[in-house]
């Protein structure tokens, strides 16, 4: 009877999360989705027709993806296929997992600072989507090594040997054997930067700026802009355009909902390709 | 043809191998026998150096191979993995095609012509009696093949890079009795072209196949002589309690 009532307990208050994860869906989408309209897709803001418009916005969140992904997938698959096949001193090794580890755990606007004034002062970058996008690198960089590490690890040591075994260096092994078998842990990686890149707000401030410029992919890496979710925050904040940001909220939370199901995809295609 | 001359070997502080002297004759079969833990493998991985990769592994004495000594610093390892093929206890073909597996040596090699390839591999699963199994799915996955199957394709996967010597470790312990059956009578026509040294834990099959036997015990290579001689009248105690299966 006891362990009955427990049980129910439990299961009430499990319901009761998800009704209130439901209902704040719901509540977004239902003031968002009246707001997007064609034109505010497709236009810039303009002061003198007081309109708004989030196509930069929307350029700035893909320019700022591209740009840290095509950085942080060589960096951290990289370091993650050096720490498993090369480092030999493994103290080392569990040390920079250790701090990889600790790495993710930070707040967000803590690499904002420190992108800042690194490489927005030091490295004279300015408030720039490219400031910003390798802010974003260093933010990622612990999720993609890790999950490709996860990846690399369950890349059977014969198969290791069994290159080895027909003559095969050190290098061709990896190329052939081990990177094909860690795909699924570098894609992982990637979807995982992309959902954090989405939701990422505070430490691009810092480092991106709040711009809405149109602007070319090179061009926008030199200048300050906006993504999405700090247009977001800026429209609410500093412009009180709620209906805005409320159309803005609705897009992201789609994107982030599209982004989870083409990782839970993947993940299950790798894992039906590995069982045959 | 592979001379080896006092050959010790330790992981670490404990030693595995000690003194082996041994002559391995070309194109015959050599079986490596003794309980578990004897050494076998560890001996056996030695000869294409395939245990440089063990961390805190040290060894002395020489393996000479052609007359070289395989641990002189200008030996080039991956040539003579080349030479020296291996085949592993439990199948392990990569998850490519059947083709691409077999070409994945010829390739490591350099060869690119698609000719040469197609004709390596048509031969080389055709040595190893595998053929007619998988000639009408080439393309297809090499781990939807069965146990028996997959062995034999990694026998093929060894030849296709034109060995001198094959070494197997165990090639049929994870095999049902027929699949066992086909990996010996290929063993026995493969030995017109190869040296093999083959390590088994099954006595019937070390007489079955092997020409020369080696007893090892404790990591110490007790005797060494002609199959017949040592199935019918051993000179030591220890290997004659072995064969008779008072202990292992
Ligand atoms: N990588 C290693 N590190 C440390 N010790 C090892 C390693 N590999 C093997 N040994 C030890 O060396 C000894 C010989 O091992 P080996 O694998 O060569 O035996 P084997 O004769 O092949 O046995 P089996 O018949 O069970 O395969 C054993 O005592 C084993 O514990
Ligand atoms: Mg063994």
């Amino acid at each position: 009877m006891e362990k009955k009532n427990g049980k129910r307990k439990i299961y009430m208050v499990i319901m009761r999360g998800l009704m209130g994860i439901l209902f704040i869906m719901s509540y977004v989408l239902v003031k968002g989705i009246p707001n997007i309209t064609w034109d505010l897709l497709s236009t810039t803001p303009s002061y003198i027709d007081g309109s708004i418009g989030i196509l930069p916005d929307i350029l700035n969140t893909i320019y700022i993806i591209i740009a840290a992904l095509a950085i942080v997938i060589p960096l951290g698959a990289g370091a993650a296929v050096y720490l498993t096949e090369y480092a030999g001193n493994k103290k080392i090794v569990s040390v920079i997992e250790y701090a990889a580890e600790t790495l993710s755990g930070i707040p967000s606007i803590i690499y904002g600072l420190v992108g800042m004034l690194f490489f927005c002062q030091f490295l004279n970058m300015q408030t720039s989507l490219l400031a910003g996008a390798l802010t974003l690198v260093i933010m990622n960089l612990p999720t993609v090594m890790r999950t490709t590490q996860e990846s690399l690890k369950t890349v059977p040591q014969s198969y290791r040997e069994g290159a080895f075994g027909l003559g095969a260096g050190k290098w061709r092994m990896i190329r052939t054997v081990v990177l094909p078998g860690c795909i699924d842990g570098i894609i992982t990686g990637c979807i995982l930067s992309v959902g954090r890149i989405l939701g990422e707000s505070a430490a691009l401030l810092f480092t991106a700026g709040v711009a809405h410029a149109l602007n070319g992919f090179f061009e926008g890496l030199n200048s300050s802009g906006a993504t999405l979710t700090v247009a977001l925050y800026f429209y609410a904040k500093e412009r009180g355009e709620f209906g805005v940001a409320f159309a803005i909220a609705a897009i992201l939370m789609v994107l982030t909902l599209l982004v989870n199901l083409l990782a839970m995809l993947v993940g299950e295609s790798f894992k039906r390709r590995r069982n045959t | 043809m592979i001379t080896v001359k006092d050959l010790c070997l330790w992981y670490g502080n404990t030693q595995a191998l000690h003194h082996i002297n041994m002559d391995i004759p070309e194109k015959a079969i050599t079986a490596l026998i003794g309980p578990s833990g004897c050494g076998k493998s560890t001996f056996l991985k030695t000869l294409n150096r395939m245990n440089d990769l063990i961390p805190g592994i040290r060894i002395t004495g020489e393996v000479c191979y052609n007359e070289k000594n395989i641990f002189s610093p200008d030996v080039d390892v991956n040539m003579l993995r080349k030479e020296i093929g291996m085949v592993f206890q439990k199948p392990n073909p990569f998850p490519m095609s059947i083709y691409d597996n077999i070409a994945y040596g010829p390739r490591t090699h350099g060869i690119t012509s698609r000719v040469k390839l197609d004709d390596i591999v048509e031969r080389s699963l055709r040595d190893a009696a595998i053929w007619d199994e998988v000639k009408d799915r080439l393309r297809k996955n090499a781990l939807g093949l069965s146990g028996g199957q997959q062995q034999r394709l990694c026998i093929a996967r060894a030849l296709a890079v034109s060995p001198d010597v094959l070494l197997m470790d165990e090639p049929t312990s994870a095999l049902d009795p027929i699949s066992t059956s086909k990996i010996e009578e290929l063993a026995i026509s493969l030995k017109e072209k190869y040296t093999i040294i083959i390590v088994t834990h099954n006595m019937q099959q070390a007489v079955r196949i092997s020409d020369k036997v080696a007893f090892f015990l404790l990591g110490e290579m007790i005797e060494y002589n002609d199959a017949e001689t040592i199935f019918s009248m051993p000179s030591d105690k220890r290997t004659e309690d072995y064969i008779t299966g008072r202990f292992g």
